[in-house]
């Protein structure tokens, strides 16, 4: 009798902690979308998605987001055009090229990649991509193509490790079946293997975009931050990400909503992300 | 066209492990003559730019993290795989719900904790607003290395237990639990790096304050937001390089272990 009380109480225990992570999530969506939606109404939503003019501390105050829209998604397509390719090459290498020996090293070497802090990363490209930049294209060094660089290197472990995962999976035979038909190494890899791992590549990719546009600290110190449409891939530039973070400190009011409201922008492009990552990881899976 | 592509891989290859050896070399480099004796001073002053303080609240707030993250994080593994049944609708709420939490951003993490724990809940910047924010961050990574863990576990171990007349429960702590250890441990190992590399989550909830808190409900500041904060006030470049410095050493040392574990798992695993 005791003993099935126990059982059972233990099962309890369990599923209420399973339990959190579903409250954790809702919770979230509550806080955010509550802080953030009534604003958005009351502003008009054109006007705050499509505003050009971030001015909050002007008379009247304006609040339109447009260029951190269009900021986050600048930077982001920056870091998949660097960091994809490079990411995609090192994969195949790691899976297809490299030998046993060598790997056992460097595979630790993109845990290791993954595991440096983003403040780090950005430190580090606040003292040598920025003035490198700075050099090239004169200006203050902080601009789109700086924080490109940066979130295309930041991105590389994630490319990496999913994309190298789905081209091992690929079935040996594929690769023999192509060596029996006269292809080299190179070319079986290339136009065989690598086309058959395609669905986690491109998940690999999607939670890549996720990454970049979620990232924050690192940005803050190589953008510029300036609240203007972006002028050009050499003039600063703000996400909506860093907007939260350098504002947030002093906003009050009707200022800190826009910028609750700027996180649940944020938010909902996220769940679009993980949206379509779960379902292309599931269609990979099936 | 072949010797194009193989040279194409071996260049991204050298880009990306170049890159890599570059950061590291660089930080360490610049920041190991800056681990000045002053940097240890138990209390923070604009003089001696101490990171003591921050290294102590980094290790309350992994201790606390870990207190309150790795025993729901286990215990919604061993639901997932030890209880539920195949096809429940549960189980798969909640596999959603995990990996929704893990890809989403930690500024929304920051600004939730602010708006539900500092704000919401009263709790002011302080370390329990920082390790409850955090700890549902880690939550996902936890649970998904016990999950793989549990399911590496061969059925037989069970089977057998449960042959030998033992419960349920006592199966699974006393079977099944020491087995999948090292797999936990190397989910939980992994969080501590994620907590220890923490900004954006920390910044307006844990606060930015320079002294060691005093108790749950007081502000402090991790490593990693010291440097964050050293970085933007751009006055103490050579303090940042030595947190840099800190911060990377904990990363090295996090992922030698968790390197060493996972080779030791994959070993055992071949002996089956």
């Amino acid at each position: 009798m005791k003993n099935k009380f126990i059982e059972n109480f233990a099962k309890g225990v369990f599923l209420t902690s399973a339990i959190m992570s579903i409250i954790a999530i809702l919770l979230m969506c509550v806080f955010i979308f509550a802080g953030g939606i009534p604003f958005i109404k009351e502003y008009g939503f054109k006007n705050f998605l499509l505003g050009t003019e971030w001015k909050p501390s002007d008379y009247p105050p304006s609040f339109g987001i447009l260029p951190m829209i269009l900021g986050s998604v600048y930077v982001t397509l920056g870091a998949i055009i660097i960091g994809v390719p490079i990411g995609l090459l090192t994969a195949i290498y790691l899976a297809k090229f490299s030998d046993k020996k060598i790997y056992r090293f460097l595979k630790p070497g993109i845990n290791l990649m993954a595991g440096i802090p983003s403040i780090v990363y950005g430190f580090f490209a606040l003292v040598v991509i920025v003035p490198f930049i700075r050099d090239m294209f004169g200006g203050t060094g902080m601009n789109i193509i700086t924080a490109s660089l940066l979130l295309g290197i930041m991105i590389l472990p994630t490319v990496i490790s999913m994309s190298e995962a789905a081209i091992r999976a690929v079935p040996n035979s594929y690769y023999e079946g192509s060596i029996a038909l006269g292809a080299t190494h190179e070319k079986a890899i290339f136009s065989v293997v690598v086309p058959a791992a395609k669905s986690g590549i491109i998940s690999s990719i999607i939670l890549a975009i996720g990454r970049a546009i979620g990232e924050t600290m690192a940005v803050i110190l190589v953008a510029g931050n300036q609240a203007r449409m972006p002028a050009g891939l050499t003039k600063g530039v703000r996400t909506l990400t860093t907007n939260i973070v350098i504002e947030m400190a002093y906003a009050a009011e009707q200022h800190r909503e826009a910028l609750i409201a700027t996180a649940a922008v944020l938010f909902i492009f996220i769940l679009i992300i993980n949206g379509v990552f779960l379902v292309v990881k599931r269609r990979a899976n099936n | 066209m072949s010797k194009f592509l193989r040279y194409a891989v071996k260049f991204a290859a050298f880009i990306t492990f170049g890159m890599l050896f570059f950061i590291i070399a660089y930080i360490l480099v610049r920041g190991i003559p800056n681990l000045r004796p002053e940097l240890f001073q138990l209390e923070y002053t604009t003089e001696n730019v101490s990171l003591f303080p921050a290294m102590v609240t980094t290790l309350m707030l992994v201790f606390l993290t870990l207190l309150v993250a790795t025993p729901i994080g286990i215990f919604t593994g061993f639901y997932l795989v030890e209880y539920a049944k195949k096809g429940n609708r549960l189980v798969e709420v909640i596999r959603i719900a995990t990996e929704t939490l893990s890809g989403i951003p930690s500024i929304v993490y920051g600004l939730f904790g602010m708006l539900f724990f500092v704000i919401y809940l009263n709790f002011q910047y302080s370390l329990l607003a920082g390790t409850l924010t955090v700890g549902i961050m880690v939550l996902p990574l936890i649970i998904r290395a016990t999950e793989e863990a549990l399911l590496a576990v061969d059925n037989s171990l069970r089977e057998g237990s449960y042959a030998l007349g033992a419960g349920k429960l006592y199966t699974i702590f006393k079977i099944v639990l020491p087995a999948a250890m090292p797999g936990i441990l190397s989910g939980v190992i992994l969080s501590i790096g994620r907590i220890v590399g923490e900004t954006a989550a920390l910044m307006f909830t844990l606060g930015t304050a320079t002294k060691i808190p005093e108790g749950l409900f007081s502000s402090g500041r991790t490593l990693a937001l010291h440097m964050y904060v050293l970085s933007t006030e751009g006055m103490h470049v050579n303090e940042s390089y030595a947190t840099g410095v800190i911060l990377l050493a904990v990363v090295l040392i996090i992922n030698y272990i968790s390197t060493k574990l996972s080779n030791k798992l994959a070993k055992g695993n071949g002996n089956d």
